[in-house]
């Protein structure tokens, strides 16, 4: 035992699965200090948070089972209380905030009811709590905290929900607060409002923060010290600028490298003809407007990047191209047709030319096609390549171009890793040998490092097939890497364009400016001197 | 909501006057009451008095709209064989139906809620094998063998409840007992179901993580997220009861409106049967609309 706050040690934790037992962590030991910020950095599948929630006692058990270890919080091990003297402690003394806030927070209450509940549970009276909520959910920053007591959680957009979480978890002032990937799921500005709330109130309260991520930039950003955890295991640890500058483990070494928007910038070829040009595209939604006079042009070979928040238009712009949903007003012109006019008949061969990738591959791909169904569906659609052996040859080619072997041709998406599903999709896109693919936040869901292969593999596409890209993303980084051109996209309006490297070097519009001040860069020593010359958060 | 509902109540009125145009064609298709109520050597003259007496000898097409017009003055006309207002008959046999479905429903709906939570917050353990068990069984077993069974060891070995008929509330006993096997199974098994899903949503987690203790975990967080599936299945199983459980009345000799609907279309009473009809459907059409309630009441994202 030593004289940390909360200290976890040698903690094995084992998943009993059908498929076998997996060893979810393995011996793993931290600690966080009073007014200290810890983080946990890990990428899918790396447990880092399955010490969090052995902490809060939230673990499934079966399946997990800890095998090992203690974790000591005012000098008893948590691992050997009583289930009540568990449960007293959590909220009150060890509270926790995650990641995705609306599946979080319970829809049919109100986010008030549900606040309040935090003492009430811990058997305070309901009109002191009634008086703590209100004073919290001021201090967070929710306009008209009386009305917010009443509303429901989808009432709210996801940063508020997320604030909504921290006064909830801040209303018995708990000695530790875990946050298992807070702003993950919110814009990059938002993102740096929220972690710039925590740093705040840890300042005021003299919390331990434990932050579980996979996010370099939020190490940078607001830890004190971090570990880096690889399937299952602690790998690494130590301050954040160490970590970065001085990696040990091959792993971290790796996981620095991948982080985007460190490579050179790529100019554009404009000598290409022009392949698509849209004229003032509009579109509303009852009086929601998600595109106004959205006009742009795209070169054959060129990589575009579209780039906003969420509500931006971005993806009503794509859908609007490919005539998934149909524009009120303006054209798209492809090799100088209008898309937006063009006869249902017409429109099917255009189809084949344009194809598209979406966010989430666990979701866009049938779950009960088999990849080889998967990747030549689109073939039967377009009454292409009739003989059977050349598909099977022509699906193992473009299998083995994506990354993935020719045997996976039989089986299902769920038996592939979230990056392998991406892979699948693009080889999809391949098959109908388009001229456009656009991207529509492809590599978002991804794990840095597999996100980094995508992004090379769609590069080389780029380059060997003359395949042009329309790329919708809201991470900076990746855009920088992969893009040409950038366009930033406001409210349904293109508000600044030009080249990546003029976009990135001297953004022209404030709200592109805002974007980029808050967008994290993995390095501390870069985030410190932006926080130092007033850009950050 | 209030819009919702409204459109909702123009709908089943408008179901419920297909309902009725249906009823009275195809029964009408069924024969000549004149020929089943009068004695078989009846001679001519004494079925078109018949016929006359009851409107019967009128074209089909002006049968149709005297009925429409009585039936907006809640008229339905006589019963054929008991010679009083059929909507009378009918309300006396509902105020038997309606606390029996009452009763039954209300017995089912607590226990089945209580017991099925309770079974999938310990999932795989002695208690949800038991629940599992027993709701297999009661959602499969024949509810006439049942009652057959329930009269012969209760009834006749035991004398403990009283054959059929009713009168004291132990009347009530048995009918009750057998009425609430199959809907419990049924609904403990929904309940059970859509709780297990409920329960591995992440804001139970943040429940667990927040100290809140187990039994407001499962009957305030979860159980109101997993009601929507239970109600729908509650709302066809209260619908059947509406109607009349026409075996159970019949074997206990219970004078509701399952055992009166069977008795007047054996016997060509049209009015009753027509009458039945519509105040069982009038009831399922409030029954519906309750259930709508229910579901803005329960979730706030129908609400709107």
């Amino acid at each position: 035992m030593s004289n940390a706050l909360l200290e976890v040690h040698n903690l094995s934790v084992d998943f009993h699965t059908a498929r076998g037992t997996v060893h979810a962590v393995r011996h793993v030991s931290w600690s966080v200090n009073r007014g200290e910020t810890l983080a946990i950095l890990g990428e899918s599948g790396s447990g880092k948070s399955v010490s969090a929630n052995a902490v809060m006692n939230i673990l499934d058990r079966p399946p997990a089972q800890i095998v090992s270890g203690e974790i000591f919080y005012d000098g008893q091990d948590l691992l050997k209380v009583s289930y009540e003297t568990h449960r007293a402690l959590n909220g009150k003394k060890i509270a926790m905030i995650f990641q995705d806030p609306l599946s979080h927070l319970n829809p049919v209450y109100t986010v008030g009811w549900q606040i309040v509940e935090m003492m009430t549970a811990h058997g305070r009276p309901a009109d002191a709590a009634r008086a703590r909520a209100l004073e919290l959910i001021a201090r967070v920053g929710i306009p008209d905290p009386e009305a917010a007591l009443h509303k429901y959680p989808h009432q709210f957009s996801g940063g508020q929900r997320q604030r909504l979480m921290i006064a909830m978890a801040l209303m018995l002032k708990p000695d530790i607060l875990i946050a298992d990937e807070p702003t993950t799921a919110l814009d990059v500005t938002i993102q740096a409002e929220v972690l710039a709330l925590l740093k705040e109130l840890q300042a005021e309260t003299g919390m331990g923060l434990v932050l579980i991520t996979h996010d370099l930039g939020v190490v940078a950003e607001i830890a004190d010290r971090v570990v880096v955890m690889s399937k299952g295991e602690i790998v690494e640890a130590g301050t954040p600028r160490g970590v970065y500058h001085n990696a040990q483990h091959p792993y971290t070494r790796q996981l620095i490298g991948a982080a985007p928007g460190k490579g050179e910038i790529r100019v554009l070829d404009s000598a290409e003809p022009v392949l698509l040009e849209t004229r003032k595209l509009c579109k509303t939604y009852g009086k929601f407007t998600a595109l106004h006079d959205v006009s742009l042009t795209l070169h054959r070979g060129q990589s575009l990047a579209v780039v906003g928040e969420s509500g931006s238009g971005k993806s009503t712009l794509a859908r609007a191209i490919l005539r998934l949903e149909k524009a009120d007003s303006g054209e798209a012109l492809w090799k100088g047709r209008d898309l937006i006019a063009m006869k249902p008949g017409e429109l099917l061969g255009v189809r084949r030319e344009i194809q598209m990738v979406f966010q989430d591959p666990t979701q866009s791909l049938n779950p009960r096609m088999s990849v080889y169904q998967l990747i030549s569906e689109g073939w039967d659609i377009h009454r292409l390549m009739p003989d059977r052996a050349a598909r099977q040859a022509k699906v193992a080619a473009l299998l083995e171009q994506v990354g993935l072997a020719p045997e996976h041709a039989q089986r299902y998406p769920h038996q592939f890793s979230g990056g392998q599903r991406q892979r699948i999709a693009i080889a999809r896109a391949l098959a109908l040998e388009p001229e456009l693919i656009i991207c529509d936040e492809a590599v978002s869901a991804l794990d840095v490092s597999i996100q980094a292969q995508v992004i090379a593999l769609l590069d080389d596409l780029r380059k060997r097939l003359g395949i042009s890209f329309l790329f919708i993303a809201h991470d900076l980084g990746v855009v920088r890497d992969f893009a040409d051109t950038v366009i930033v996209m406001k409210s349904g309006e293109i508000v600044e364009r030009g080249p990546t490297g003029d976009i990135f070097a001297a953004p022209q519009h404030p709200y592109t400016q805002r974007l980029l001040a808050a967008n994290l860069d993995p390095d501390p020593d870069i985030q410190a001197q932006r926080r130092s010359a007033g850009m950050g958060p | 909501m209030f819009k919702l509902i409204g459109q909702r109540a123009i709908a089943s009125l408008l179901s419920l006057l297909g309902l009725m145009v249906l009823v009275f064609f195809l029964s009408r298709l069924t024969g000549d009451p004149a020929v089943l109520f009068l004695p078989i050597d009846a001679t001519e003259e004494m079925k078109a008095n018949f016929r006359a007496l009851h409107g019967l000898d009128a074209p089909l097409l002006e049968q149709f709209a005297r009925y429409v017009l009585d039936l907006l003055q809640f008229d339905f006309g006589e019963s054929l064989r008991k010679a009083r207002p059929a909507i009378d008959v009918v309300m006396e046999a509902y105020a038997w139906t309606l606390p029996l479905a009452l009763i039954t429903l209300s017995l089912v709906i607590v226990a089945a809620i209580v017991l099925g939570s309770l079974a999938a917050f310990n999932v795989g353990g002695f208690f949800d094998r038991l629940v599992s068990i027993v709701s297999l069984i009661g959602a499969s077993a024949p509810d006439f063998w049942i009652a057959i069974v329930a009269i012969v060891i209760f009834a006749i070995n035991l004398g403990w409840l009283p054959t059929s008929g009713v009168g004291t509330p132990l009347h009530w006993v048995l009918p009750v007992a057998v009425l609430f096997i199959r809907p419990f199974g049924l609904i403990v098994q929904v309940v059970r179901g859509s709780m297990l899903s409920a329960l591995s949503a992440a804001y139970v987690k943040t429940a667990r993580a927040k100290g809140v203790k187990n039994l407001p975990i499962i009957f305030v967080h979860t159980l109101r997220n997993a009601m929507l599936p239970v109600i729908t299945v509650i709302g066809d199983q209260a619908a059947a009861m509406l109607n009349g459980a026409v075996i159970v009345e019949t074997i206990f000799g219970f004078p509701g409106i399952g055992k009166l609907m069977i008795d007047s279309i054996l016997q060509r009473d049209f009015n009753v049967v027509l009458a039945a009809i519509m105040v069982t459907a009038i009831a399922i059409f409030i029954m519906n609309i309750l259930i709508d309630i229910a579901y803005g009441v329960l979730d706030p994202r129908i609400r709107n």
